[in-house]
Formats: C-alpha cells, sequence, structure tokens
C-alpha cells in the first residue's frame, strides 16, 4: 500500500471527466487498497474519489462510521456510482482535501438511492441520509470534474429552517 | 483592514479594488455586502502603502462614489481560518434586545462567534428577527441549549445544531 499524492486546487485535472470501470481485476484492488491508505493519511477525511489522486476512473470511498450519532453504512467503496433518486435538500459545511484550508456551505440532497458495483464487480444498492449522503454527493461530483468550490452558497439563502416532510408528502 | 461604507449602486466593488489593483496592492478574505440601502465593504489589504498612502490611492473612488472610507493597520493574516462547529438559529417578532440577550448567553458559555448575518424579515406591521450564527464552543450542543433555555419564554425560537464540517 502507498499514500499517493493529492491534487490541489488549481490543478486542472481536477476538472477532468472520469470514465467508468470496465475492469474488475487485482489491480483495481490494489489502487483500491493505496486510495484508502491515502484517504487515512489526510486530515480526518471521510471519503476520497479516485480524480483526487490523478487516477481518472469512477471509484469512490466513504466512511462516515467515525462520526458520532450518523445513520452509515460502514466503510464504502464504490465504482461506478450512479445516484437513482434522490429527495429533500439540506444545506452543510464542506471541506476537501483538494482545497486546503477554506470550507464552505453547500446544498445537497438529503436522501439518496445509490447504485454502484463493489471492486469484484458486483452490484450494490444503497439507500441512504444525511452525512453519509452528502459525503457520497461530494466525491461523486469529483468523478465529473465538480468541486464543493463550485456549490458554496451564502448562508443569506438559507436563513429560515426548512419545512421536514413526512413520507407522502405531508407537512409535519 | 478596509472599511468602506455607502450607498449602494453599480460599480462600487469594481472601481475600489481596480485603484487597490493598480497601485500595487493584494485583497485577502473580505466581507461585502448590502445592509439596508448602503453596501459594505470590509477587506483585508497588503500593500506598499501607509495608511495615508491607502487613502490617497482611494480619494478619487471614494469621492466619486460618496463611500466613508477607514484604515485599521491590523496584524492579522491569511490562513488562520477557524472552523465553526455550532450554528444557532434565532427566529422571533422583532424586538429591541434579541441580539444582546443570546450573544450574552452564548459569550457567558464561552462560545466564540464566528459569522453572524440578521435581518429583519415579515412584513412592516408584524417585522421578525432573523438572526444565524456560526461558532466555536468547547462545550457540547447541550449545554449550550441549557445555556439559552431561559431566553425561549421571551417569544424566541432558538435553534442550536452541530455543524458537522465534511472534509472528502
Amino acid at each position: 500500500m502507498a499514500v499517493l499524492d493529492i491534487l490541489t486546487l488549481p490543478d486542472e485535472r481536477l476538472r477532468q471527466v472520469s470514465a467508468p470501470v470496465t475492469r474488475f481485476d487485482a489491480a483495481l484492488r490494489d489502487f483500491v487498497a493505496d486510495l484508502e491508505a491515502t484517504r487515512r493519511a489526510g486530515p480526518a477525511a471521510v471519503g476520497i474519489a479516485a480524480p483526487q489522486v490523478g487516477r481518472f476512473e469512477r471509484i469512490i470511498i466513504v466512511d462516515v462510521s467515525g462520526k458520532k450519532r450518523v445513520a452509515n453504512h460502514g466503510y464504502l467503496v464504490l465504482v461506478n456510482p450512479e445516484i437513482t433518486h434522490w429527495e429533500g435538500f439540506e444545506m452543510g459545511r464542506e471541506g476537501c482535501l483538494s482545497v486546503p484550508d477554506f470550507t464552505g456551505n453547500v446544498i445537497r440532497a438529503t436522501r439518496i438511492r445509490l447504485a454502484a458495483r463493489d471492486p469484484q464487480g458486483a452490484e450494490l444498492q444503497f439507500e441512504m441520509e444525511g452525512f453519509e449522503a452528502r459525503a457520497v454527493q461530494h466525491e461523486m461530483d469529483h468523478l465529473d470534474g465538480l468541486l464543493f468550490v463550485d456549490r458554496v452558497v451564502s448562508r443569506r439563502t438559507d436563513l429560515f429552517q426548512r419545512k421536514v416532510y413526512q413520507k407522502g408528502g405531508e407537512p409535519r | 483592514m478596509l472599511t468602506l461604507v455607502g450607498e449602494d449602486r453599480p460599480g462600487i466593488v469594481a472601481k475600489v479594488t481596480q485603484a487597490l489593483y493598480r497601485a500595487g496592492c493584494s485583497l485577502g478574505e473580505a466581507s461585502m455586502i448590502r445592509l439596508g440601502g448602503s453596501f459594505t465593504i470590509m477587506m483585508m489589504v497588503r500593500g506598499p502603502q501607509t495608511p495615508e498612502g491607502l487613502t490617497q490611492v482611494l480619494a478619487p473612488a471614494v469621492e466619486e462614489l460618496g463611500l466613508r472610507l477607514h484604515i485599521d493597520p491590523v496584524a492579522g493574516g491569511l490562513h488562520r481560518h477557524l472552523v465553526p462547529n455550532v450554528q444557532v438559529r434565532v427566529t422571533g417578532a422583532d424586538r429591541a434586545g434579541i441580539v444582546a440577550q443570546v450573544t450574552g448567553a452564548l459569550a457567558d458559555a464561552g462560545f466564540n462567534i464566528l459569522e453572524l448575518e440578521s435581518d429583519v424579515a415579515g412584513d412592516p406591521q408584524r417585522p421578525v428577527y432573523i438572526m444565524s450564527i456560526q461558532g466555536y464552543s468547547g462545550q457540547t450542543v447541550e449545554a449550550l441549549q441549557q445555556a439559552v433555555a431561559g431566553l425561549g419564554a421571551e417569544g424566541m425560537r432558538i435553534d442550536i445544531s452541530p455543524v458537522e464540517t465534511l472534509i472528502g
């Protein structure tokens, strides 16, 4: 395992769109191990995406299990992830290994359904919400050459508490 | 630290920053926002000039735009961000004393305000005060809620929640 170099702004390669993974082989799994070692080497990151280390393939790692009181599915390696459904939106503060010394507020979907493959190529499906859903959306943006700084909003756009909807769309 | 205030109109930021750029100044962190009918700028500027020299650099823009200028030499620098870990939202029928009471209780609990935005909404007959604070506290959210618990009865809704910054 090796800790890889992280690309940081204004490196133009971060703007590249990554390609789907087609070969689920040992080389992919070796890379995933390096990517995880890189995530753990930095400052408390809950996720990392392959293009952040200069590999332009659709691979992300997310693990929010270290956060207190956060619903989660543990350590996740998601290959070719696709969001198939999303609902709700909420603002939260984000930072990024590729954007040192800056945090900002970003609006993300509250709940998502996700389809992906694991490093062996098996199909995965998840329903997730809150912080974990935010982490997945943040990392998936990297696969399309987007950074959270492209989505930062002013708190003024969100001064009011959001209405909370129960299932079925009735205001609580 | 440069402070500029004047009646809002298009072009204030452009004219001020062009003058600074031509004089060889670099800009750092800044807050620029329209408050009421005024446009306000607070901006970190680094440059070769003395405060008096900077005043001269900005004099044409200040005069043309009718701005008020204030310059404070400060020792601050970039890359000194504190990341907030607590958010406080307050809403209530507008009246004097909301900010003083809420921030007083928070200060007593050791809460450090990093950002505060407030606004008055609603219609003019029934104004509503809305405040959003982000700050840093070494105490738990529960302890802060306890600290402001007595204020809910004063007709305010105070929501204190953790800010969990996602690094990814």
